[in-house]
């Protein structure tokens, strides 16, 4: 993510073009689909012509163009409802008057609270984001998912239709409302991500490749609500994540861990920037979850500079996330703070101190605890085993296999 | 649009509306309706009587088959209705959150099917 491609760049500008048209669309005609449905060749062409043409002066124009020939098309075939037709046809035309003007109006807020609404069942809303907002297609999205196309198609369009026929308001929430709602919107581009407490297990396979997309999606947040702290801190959790993508991997491509990663593989631009969005964000003085989750990685990131790490500083961080936030991660991540600041007896303490059956599935858990028991010279082999298990991805697997043998051979160590 | 907000009572819920409780109980319901209906959103409506004056008929093989009582045997129960006039979904979770039933049992919203 250093020096980012033509193509990348021209990608980036169609898609927030198109983007900002299904919003002014679906905001005026409520109906998503139809929206998506008139863009969506023109999305295509775009991506297609575009890095050879070069960019339109007015993205937005070009795109309408294209659409309003499929617009003709799907009036010919009177596939559409007629009721339907005729509010995109008139929004539509708004559309042509507003993308005359210098800038095209963005009402993609408004589109990322309702993918984001309570009415809507939470495992469609970051589906959902990538779709409507980015227009990455239903494959891609299944993929990175691990359910078949077909199941996402139909969960998508399932969401689409109620968000027609219940009449959801494509509207900012007021201030009383403000915040929650604005909390699922940031945990749906948090979700896109992955699970990035990555110190252990490395970014969720599944979710990796849609990590760009992700930093995207919070950088367009950051710029429509400038003045909400959690957001600058979103994008600063997930920039500092980036920074440390190309350190993540050996030369073989096996798996390194935090507090073993080349810090000169890290990238400072990154970080740089991850420091900025935290600063603007602290400038509020309202401390929230992704704040504390970006300070988090904060303190990972000074050692580059200072050579070591400030577990003490660390664990207060985690004892303030645990205590507005207290997800299974920040509650390991806790734990590891503790250990590493304090020894492996207080971690292991605040690991057992966690609800048992809510960690059965939890890798994390397991490789923490297989860690720190192997430091305390215990019998390290089953949590191991779990950890392993628990694995996605071959690397991690191969590394806590590799970790395993080496408490295992360790002297004092149980026979197996 | 127009929606209908369904309002769900327990056996106590309804109960309340007769025994030493139901000034709260008409208390609260009152104050609610009085903001409906200053705020100019409200399109009818009724509140039902208890589900053990329910009937439920259907056919079976082509014959009616009566029986008393409420259609579903469950614990919360349709206590009555009202149809709101609304700008979105979101106005009506609103007033959704505001009805008294929101507190003690549960409220459910539906868009209006137009024929």
């Amino acid at each position: 993510m250093d020096a980012p491609s033509i193509e990348r760049v021209v990608e980036a500008v169609v898609r927030d073009s198109y983007g900002r048209l299904v919003s002014f669309l679906a905001a005026r005609s409520r109906d998503v689909a139809s929206a998506e449905d008139a863009l969506g060749e023109a999305l295509v062409a775009a991506l297609r012509a575009w890095p050879l043409d070069g960019i339109p002066e007015r993205p937005e124009g070009w795109l309408l163009t294209v659409a309003r020939r499929r617009l003709i098309d799907h009036a010919r075939h009177d596939r559409v409802r007629a009721d339907g037709a005729v509010t995109l046809r008139l929004a539509v035309q708004r559309a042509e008057e507003a993308a005359m003007q210098p800038e095209f109006p963005d009402d993609r807020l408004k589109l990322l609270f309702v993918c984001a609404h309570p009415a809507i069942d939470p495992a469609a809303h970051t589906p959902l984001m990538l779709q409507v907002v980015l227009g990455l297609d239903a494959g891609r999205i299944a993929r990175a998912f691990l359910v078949s196309p077909a199941t996402m198609s139909q969960r998508l369009v399932r969401a689409k239709i109620r968000i027609r026929d219940t009449g959801m308001a494509f509207a900012v929430p007021g201030a009383a409302e403000l915040s929650s709602r604005l909390d699922a919107v940031l945990q749906a581009v948090y979700a896109a991500y992955g699970t990035s407490w990555d110190d252990v297990a490395g970014a969720d396979a599944r979710l990796r490749g849609l990590a760009e997309e992700a930093v995207w999606l919070a950088r367009v947040l950051v710029r429509l609500l400038p003045s909400e702290p959690e957001a600058h801190g979103l994008l600063a959790l997930l920039l500092h994540c980036e920074a440390r993508r190309p350190a993540r991997r050996g030369s073989g491509g096996e798996y390194v861990p935090l507090s073993e990663q080349n810090v000169t593989r890290w990238s400072r631009a990154l970080i740089d920037e991850a420091e900025r969005e935290l600063t603007v964000a602290a400038a509020h003085g309202t401390m929230g979850r992704f704040q504390l989750e970006a300070a988090i990685q904060s303190v990972h990131a000074q050692r580059a500079v200072t050579g070591r790490t400030e577990w003490s500083a660390l664990a207060l961080f985690y004892e303030a996330l645990v205590r507005c936030a207290p997800t299974l991660g920040a509650l390991v991540g806790h734990a590891a703070a503790l250990a590493a600041a304090r020894g492996a007896a207080e971690g292991l303490a605040a690991l057992d101190a966690i609800d048992a059956s809510s960690v059965a599935r939890y890798q994390p858990y397991w490789a923490v605890r297989a860690h720190l028991l192997a430091e305390t010279g215990a019998d390290a082999t089953e949590a191991y085993m779990r950890a392993i298990a628990l694995s996605e991805d071959d690397a991690v697997r191969a590394f806590l296999a590799g970790r395993a043998g080496a408490a295992a051979e360790r002297p004092g160590a149980p026979a197996t | 649009m127009k929606y209908t907000m369904l309002i769900y009572e327990t056996e106590a819920d309804f109960n309340a509306r007769t025994n030493d409780e139901q000034a709260r109980y008409w208390g609260a319901w009152k104050a609610y309706h009085q903001a409906l209906v200053q705020a100019g959103v409200i399109a009818g409506g009724h509140a039902l009587q208890p589900p053990v004056t329910g009937t439920t008929v259907r056919l079976t093989g082509g014959k009616p088959d009566v029986q008393d009582g409420p259609y579903a045997d469950t614990k919360e129960q349709l206590g009555g209705f009202i149809d709101l006039e609304l700008p979105s979904l979101d106005a009506a979770l609103e007033w959704a959150a505001r009805c008294p039933a929101a507190a003690y049992g549960a409220v459910e919203i539906r868009p209006i099917h137009t024929m």
